[in-house]
């Protein structure tokens, strides 16, 4: 496992995801990249679902990706690497192996669409047969590359294209899956939670090279904020993923072995809701005096969910 | 190293068998597969070839078949020799991923036992999903009998990893008329038939880390044509290579292939183009009517895509009257095949009167009384020197006759 050290060392490692992109300025999805592939010295080889990272770090004849690097359609990134894994140990136990000095570690990344929805189930499959990858899920909490539509990560109260508000709707209606305890219940032997920028930059970065070094399966929820749909200025990214945990809105843990959950970061004084909602476009009808009691109910539901966390994590089960 | 087997020189195989014995001898590196009637089979015999150590590569058994696909594209890709199996509503469920398979240019190898789509819900054989992947940009390569589909599939994995071609390949059989019927197969020995295929030939591997590799990239319009231009001419030509494949495996075996196969055409009036088991049916049906004095022939695509249409067009040159059966039902136009051989007939400056029959559809019988019947319908159109029959029939559908003109 890759040693992380400081912030200067680390951002001074070579670069395997490269600039240039066409990601929007501010965007949340190349930070969590970089993050995660510099988190090892291993060789990678990553596959990526159809989305705002694909379409942006791939257009022919460029690339951002200076490790391998594939992209088949938008539900199956983990069919995909589980296929290469797959090919990996065959050739390794046949001798064939391409770099037989080198150790190659196997990393997807999807969009929450890709994952929490049309991806899920190559996704869960694949977490069940126990291939050795490292799955990211870059959520933005909603399917940003075809314009914003929601999808089973939008939180209660966005508005999206397809959970828009109106004068009869506060906007998205239904609960965020809880898609990291849902990975955690299939036993993944490491599952966590992380945010991109500098405060938590160690959180993400350790995890990552945890995650990676750790033999089976593993998975990391990394929230992305979108400045394009989730409306903020670009320069206010890593702010808002501040300000995402700063509230519990995005609580930061890790859970082992699909029980063990460690809290890796607890707020000094949890900051209410408003001030991240506030902050975004996307949530600006929710400060309308009939929709007020919308925000009353998330900041109940996070409350609960914050007691259930710190509970669950007391009694080591 | 894998165990190896003892193979008679003369074993009783059905399709799915054979098939099974082919990616054990080619010594896959990864099957990903998803069980499916009637191909089902050839996963169960992989999974007990590697538990008895007869493969020693990877058996990923997956949650669908859309990931089967999709882990064999990851593995192609990562570099190595990549099989699967599937039918029907397996196939429809891969079909997004056989573009990505074939644009990657990455040389699968899968076995299709062919067999209905639903609805209704049918397990039988019919070529509803051969006809479904047929633009998906692989190569189809058709097998009437359980040989057949041991020498094809040994010969797809030898044409879709040939550098000139590069695509995946499909090896169609009739779902239970050859999956499931036991025929005696001559098998090559195992050495003989991994000498034949030869070691993988990596091209582009993504586990060659220190050259790294994008696969699946974007296109805009600036390039996108290009890409799709170019995996067509990959296709059309690997008809040469199809050629040199087959004629390297008779060196071996002693069988003969061609990519258009024919039976008594050369003095025919009258031909039937058909595809699969029913190949063998119309076999029988055209000695019969030559007994009844009709000059019968018939023939076949062996390879669907690439279509060999000057080969078809050539085979029936002399013909005045052809008759192409299709497996499957069109829904509102003329079955591809007719299609493709009223195309190659057209493109060559020939003409002949041509009708379309449906058949089989869903494990239908096909009789040699059948076809014979078809074959005297289209002797009265070249007796006539028109079309006097319809232009679509419909054989041994119950209920009042259908047809169409
Ligand atoms: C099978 C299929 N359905 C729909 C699409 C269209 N599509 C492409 S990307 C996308 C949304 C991606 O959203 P997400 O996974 O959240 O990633 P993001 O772009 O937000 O990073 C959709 C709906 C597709 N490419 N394939
Ligand atoms: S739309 Fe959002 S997620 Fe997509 S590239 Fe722009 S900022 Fe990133």
């Amino acid at each position: 496992m890759k040693k992380i050290t400081n912030l200067k060392e680390f951002a001074c490692t070579p670069d395997r995801f490269q600039g240039g992109h066409r990601l929007c300025p501010g965007c949340a999805h190349g930070m969590i990249v970089r993050e995660v592939v510099n988190a090892t010295d291993d060789d990678l080889v990553i596959s990526t679902a159809t989305g705002c990272l694909e379409v942006c770090s791939a257009i022919y004849p460029y690339t951002s990706w200076d490790v391998s690097w594939l992209h088949i359609g938008f539900e199956n990134a983990a069919a995909g690497i589980s296929g290469a894994e797959a090919m990996y140990k065959a050739l390794s136990r046949k001798n064939r192996s391409y770099n037989p000095d080198k150790n190659v570690k196997f990393v997807a990344f999807g969009g929450d669409g890709g994952t929490y929805d049309i991806g899920f189930q190559s996704l869960s499959g694949a977490t069940e047969r126990g291939h050795d990858f490292l799955y990211v899920c870059l959520d933005n909490e909603g399917y940003m590359n075809t314009g914003g539509q929601r999808s089973s990560s939008t939180p209660v109260g966005a508005h999206t294209t397809t959970s828009p508000r109106g004068r009869v709707s506060y906007g998205e209606k239904n609960r965020k899956k809880d898609l990291t305890m849902i990975m955690a219940a299939h036993g993944c032997p490491y599952v966590a939670t992380a945010v991109p920028g500098t405060k938590h930059w160690k959180d993400l970065a350790t995890k990552a090279a945890k995650a990676i070094s750790t033999v089976g399966p593993t998975f990391i929820n990394a929230l992305s904020p979108c400045t394009t749909e989730w409306k903020f200025k670009p320069e206010d990214t890593t702010e808002i993923a501040d300000l995402a945990v700063e509230t519990c809105m995005f609580p930061l843990y890790e859970i082992e072995d699909g029980h063990k959950l460690t809290i890796t970061y607890r707020p000094k004084q949890k900051i209410p809701v408003e001030e991240y909602l506030g902050r975004q476009g996307r949530f600006a009808h929710l400060f309308k005096p009939e929709n007020k009691w919308v925000i009353e109910e998330i900041q109940k539901q996070i409350d609960e969910y914050w007691e259930y966390l710190q509970r669950r994590e007391e009694a080591g089960v | 190293m894998a165990e190896r087997y003892e193979l008679k020189s003369k074993e009783v195989w059905d399709g799915n068998t054979a098939a099974s014995h082919a990616l054990r001898q080619a010594q896959v590196d990864v099957v990903a597969a998803y069980p499916i009637t009637p191909s089902t089979p050839i996963v169960q015999n992989y999974a007990q070839f590697l538990a008895d150590g007869y493969v020693d590569g990877e058996f990923v058994m997956v949650e669908s078949e859309h990931s089967a696909m999709s882990a064999c594209v990851g593995a192609a890709a990562a570099g190595g020799r990549v099989a699967t199996a599937t039918s029907s509503q397996g196939y429809a469920l891969m079909v997004e991923v056989l573009y990505q398979a074939s644009g990657m240019r990455l040389p699968i190898v899968m076995t299709v036992v062919n067999r209905a789509l639903a609805s209704p819900l049918n397990i039988h054989g019919d070529h509803g999903d051969l006809y479904l992947g047929r633009d998906a940009g692989w190569i189809h390569l058709i097998a009437n009998n359980p040989q057949e589909a041991y020498d094809m599939t040994l010969c797809a994995f030898k044409i879709a990893e040939d550098e000139r071609v590069r695509l995946p390949v499909t090896t169609n059989q009739d779902g239970f008329l050859v999956s499931h019927t036991a025929q005696v197969v001559e098998p090559l020995q195992d050495e003989v038939a991994y000498k034949f295929i030869g070691d993988y030939k990596p091209m582009n591997p993504m586990l060659d880390t220190k050259n790294p590799q994008t696969y699946g990239a974007q296109t805009e319009e600036e390039w996108h044509f290009e890409f799709k231009a170019s995996q067509h001419k990959a296709l059309m030509e690997s008809s040469k290579v199809i050629d040199e494949v087959f004629a390297e495996f008779e060196k071996v075996s002693g069988r003969k292939y061609n990519r258009v196969e024919s039976y008594k055409i050369e003095d025919a009036d009258v031909a039937i183009v058909v595809m699969g088991s029913a190949y063998e049916t119309a076999m029988v049906a055209v000695e019969r009517a030559r007994e009844e004095g009709i000059k019968a022939g018939l023939v076949m695509p062996r390879s669907f895509r690439p279509f060999p249409y000057n080969e078809i067009a050539e085979k029936l040159r002399n013909v005045k009257a052809i008759a192409a059966l299709d497996r499957s039902c069109p829904m509102g136009a003329m079955g591809a095949l007719y299609n493709e051989v009223s195309g190659a007939l057209s493109a060559n400056g020939q003409s002949a009167i041509m009708t379309n029959y449906i058949f089989g559809l869903g494990g239908r019988d096909t009789t040699v009384e059948h076809i014979l019947e078809v074959i005297k319908e289209t002797d009265k159109n070249a007796k006539a020197g028109k079309r006097v029959t319809d232009l679509q029939g419909f054989i041994n559908l119950r209920g009042p006759k259908l047809s169409f003109n």
